[in-house]
């Protein structure tokens, strides 16, 4: 047993860090969050270069077609550099269409994808703005060859830079469908909502009697549940790698100011009331790290443990990075609490991330599901 | 990155399995109290013999000390594997896992030949002396005096919270040489006769009822200068190569324990009610059984990261500390959690054969015995995260 990354794992992880130190610093996180769009063309050219777009596509559609333990591995470098735009809704989309698309489907859409012409996000949320499927509201009308499709999706993530948006809506009775919506369809409105992390934005998407073509419906023959689930769970991973990324800069950033600012003639990190702060950041830092990974590896291995083991990676991160957040603005004092510094970028990624893909709660529910509900 | 056991591994736990499933007795009935200690005594030794006779005792210390040398993912597994079985307690763990690793590690062949066989096989049970009264988390401030004459060192002092003493043959004792020196530097470990002449032990009754631990007084108690363990003066070493080990190997046993204790609370709230439904259909108790779930989960996850890192650099680190810290506080966590389901009925002592009364009123300990939360935090800002010292 070998709970540690591999030394090609660890040169990925290495050369993430070294290339998003070059090409993602603070100074440029903070002008994208100024931005409507928080996106780049550039600096995702150069994502899509590194192969991360299409890090875990198939290589016969152009991926490197490498595992989720590689994927958190960068990801985990793209949350400590608090990487603003559409890389995790382009990813949880790839995997959607991996899941639920056709041959054809699968050809047109994932190699754009991995070559960075294609920019993708799943239209999820509605007003009850929860992510348990059922609560999805949202009807696609089939008739004469096509779905029409009315109403309001919410807290889409990068919306407005996407090149394909898949709605997933309520079909007949009580089936799901994967409708697949291009930029500029008749019909189709994105309004930018304003909100706390401009580092991810959210969009409100209107559909005003877009129609899509039954023949373009993915997942029309198979399990269409089930490939949003598998998507999510990826989708989960990554985040949550983000996630830890991000606490692990909170931790450094604040260890080293501990080291250096001075009150009452000495160092602040020589009191322990800050050095507890900091010992209880590096547990949870590490705790939420060994649940990704492990969630990360037990998802690529298919063993029975994945789905709760990504529940627990979430509903840990969720309060993890958190309370990290709260306890590294509470050791800088004043100056963590300014627009100056950069612990408000990472501050207002843990509330978003928080309840992305569903926060702590909607996650131990699930979790009560497998473990409590299940007949002994 | 792979968290499959090896073949190795698998071989290995199998064989244990196998053994255990022949050989683990059947579950102590009896008492344990004071006047019947004798029996459990003898119940426990015969438990360590028959595992020493397997080939199952100290299985990580080297094939020369009569160990298997097994690596430290098998040690986990050993482990888990016991606490799997059901397997009583190890009466002869402070020997196994502490004293017997520092005898190795420090001691002279004479030492080596005279106890490591008797540590396997049970023999001879050893306690540890460190703390005192006023000597806890602050250890080197211990005042217990060794004091030279001729080839003895007189002894004497007072021990506290010593697991295993009222059964002990031998101490792994920590006293005072040279109260000149600095305070680190005039310690010396000794391997004290448990039996010697002016050695007094007084069982401390714990708030959850038994006596796990003790104060042992020494009065003038003599041991041969040939019985110290490393060098005179040099104690402070050996006694931190001990408390690396302690901390190391708490929590790998006790997991399988607190997993099986959360198994009972989920059944538990299957069948007691809340608001006239069962109380596993109650959201709040489901948020909260989840929530200890997941972190014994974390705890199990961490602790195949910690054995990875710890078999790759060899000895235990401060590592340790983040371990003992997490399962520490959990397991209060936790414990409160089942106290919150089960109500009144968690209090009652016949209720679940008292599981849960002992379970809340033992946790309680966990963040102070083998170093408190506040040492262990201590020690992770300035050995993991290295922040100055703050005393």
């Amino acid at each position: 047993m070998d709970f540690d990354l591999s030394k090609p794992q660890k040169l990925l992880k290495d050369s993430a860090r070294g290339f998003l130190g070059r090409e993602c610093k603070p100074e440029r996180v903070r002008e994208l969050m100024e931005t409507d769009t928080a996106h780049d063309d550039k600096l995702w050219q150069s994502i899509a270069d590194q192969g991360w777009t299409g890090l875990v596509v198939p290589e016969e559609h152009g991926g490197l077609g490498l595992g989720l333990v590689e994927l958190a591995a960068v990801s985990e470098e793209m949350g400590r550099a608090c990487l603003p735009g559409a890389f995790l809704s382009t990813l949880t989309a790839a995997s959607l269409i991996e899941r639920a698309g056709s041959v054809a489907q699968r050809a047109k859409y994932l190699e754009p994808i991995a070559t960075g012409e294609l920019k993708a996000t799943v239209a999820f949320l509605e007003e009850s703005a929860s992510w348990d499927v059922d609560s999805i509201k949202f009807k696609a009308i089939q008739g004469g060859g096509k779905f029409q499709l009315s109403g309001t999706k919410l807290f889409v993530s990068d919306a407005e830079v996407s090149d394909l948006l898949i709605c997933v809506a309520r079909s007949g009775k009580d089936g799901l469908a994967l409708l697949p919506v291009e930029r500029g369809a008749e019909g189709l409105s994105v309004t930018p909502t304003s909100s706390m992390d401009g580092t991810r934005k959210l969009c409100a998407v209107g559909f005003d009697n877009v129609t899509v073509a039954e023949a373009d419906v993915f997942g029309a023959d198979g399990d269409a549940r089930g490939a949003l689930k598998g998507a999510l769970e990826v989708g989960i991973v990554a985040l949550c790698a983000e996630m830890v990324g991000g606490m692990q800069w909170v931790l450094d950033t604040t260890v080293e100011y501990a080291k250096t600012r001075r009150q009452f003639g000495r160092v602040i990190g020589s009191f322990q009331a800050v050095q507890h702060q900091c010992a209880d950041m590096l547990l949870l830092t590490e705790s939420a790290r060994s649940a990704t990974y492990y969630a990360a590896w037990a998802l690529t291995e298919g063993d029975p443990s994945a789905s709760a083991a990504v529940s627990i990676a979430k509903a840990y991160c969720s309060d993890a990075y958190r309370e990290v957040g709260n306890r590294g603005v509470q050791v800088h004092g004043g100056i963590g609490f300014t627009w100056e510094h950069d612990l408000q970028l990472y501050y207002k990624r843990s509330k978003s991330s928080e309840t992305l893909f569903g926060d702590a709660t909607f996650h131990r529910e699930r979790i009560a599901r497998l473990i409590v509900d299940a007949e002994k | 990155m792979d968290l499959n056991l090896t073949a190795n591994e698998q071989q290995f736990r199998d064989e244990f399995r196998a053994w255990l499933k022949i050989n683990t007795p059947e579950e102590w009935k009896g008492s344990t109290s004071a006047e019947d200690r004798h029996e459990y005594i003898e119940y426990l030794r015969d438990w360590q013999r028959n595992l020493y006779e397997g080939g199952w005792a100290g299985i990580s210390w080297p094939k020369e000390y009569g160990g298997r040398g097994v690596t430290l993912m098998e040690q986990a597994i050993f482990q888990e594997e016991l606490a799997r079985a059901n397997a009583p307690q190890l009466i002869g763990t402070i020997g196994l896992a502490l004293v017997g690793p520092t005898i190795i590690a420090t001691g002279t062949e004479e030492q080596k030949s005279r106890y490591l066989p008797k540590i396997l096989s049970g023999e001879e049970i050893w306690c540890q002396g460190f703390s005192e009264p006023n000597a806890g988390s602050d250890l080197a401030a211990l005042g217990t005096k060794g004091i030279r004459d001729g080839d003895d060192f007189i002894v004497s002092g007072q021990k506290t919270w010593t697991s295993f003493a009222q059964m002990a043959d031998w101490c792994l004792l920590l006293v005072r040489t040279d109260a000149e020196a600095p305070r680190h530097k005039g310690l010396t470990c000794l391997l004290a006769d448990m039996r010697s002449e002016g050695v007094s032990v007084r069982p401390l009754r714990q708030m959850s009822g038994d006596s796990g631990f003790n104060e042992v007084f020494f009065s003038k108690v003599r041991v041969p200068a040939s019985q110290v363990l490393g060098e005179v003066n040099k104690g402070w070493t050996t006694a931190i190569t001990a408390l690396m080990n302690e901390r190391a190997h708490v929590g790998t046993g006790a997991q399988v324990v607190f997993k099986r204790n959360l198994e009972a609370l989920i059944a538990r709230s299957r069948t007691i009610e809340r608001n006239g439904r069962p109380a596993s259909e109650d959201p709040i108790v489901r948020q909260k059984l989840a929530q200890a779930y997941l972190e014994l989960e974390i705890l199990r996850l961490n602790t195949k990261r910690a054995l990875t890192s710890l078999s790759k650099t060899g000895t235990p680190g401060p590592e340790g500390s983040t371990q003992k810290l997490y399962w520490s506080e959990m397991n209060q966590r936790t414990q409160q959690i089942a106290q919150e389901i089960l109500g009144p009925y968690a209090q009652l002592k016949d209720f679940d054969n008292g599981l849960w009364e002992y379970a809340y009123l033992r946790a309680r300990g966990n963040t102070i015995e083998a170093g408190t939360s506040e040492i262990q935090r201590n020690i992770i800002a300035e050995r993991v995260l290295g922040l100055p010292k703050s005393y």
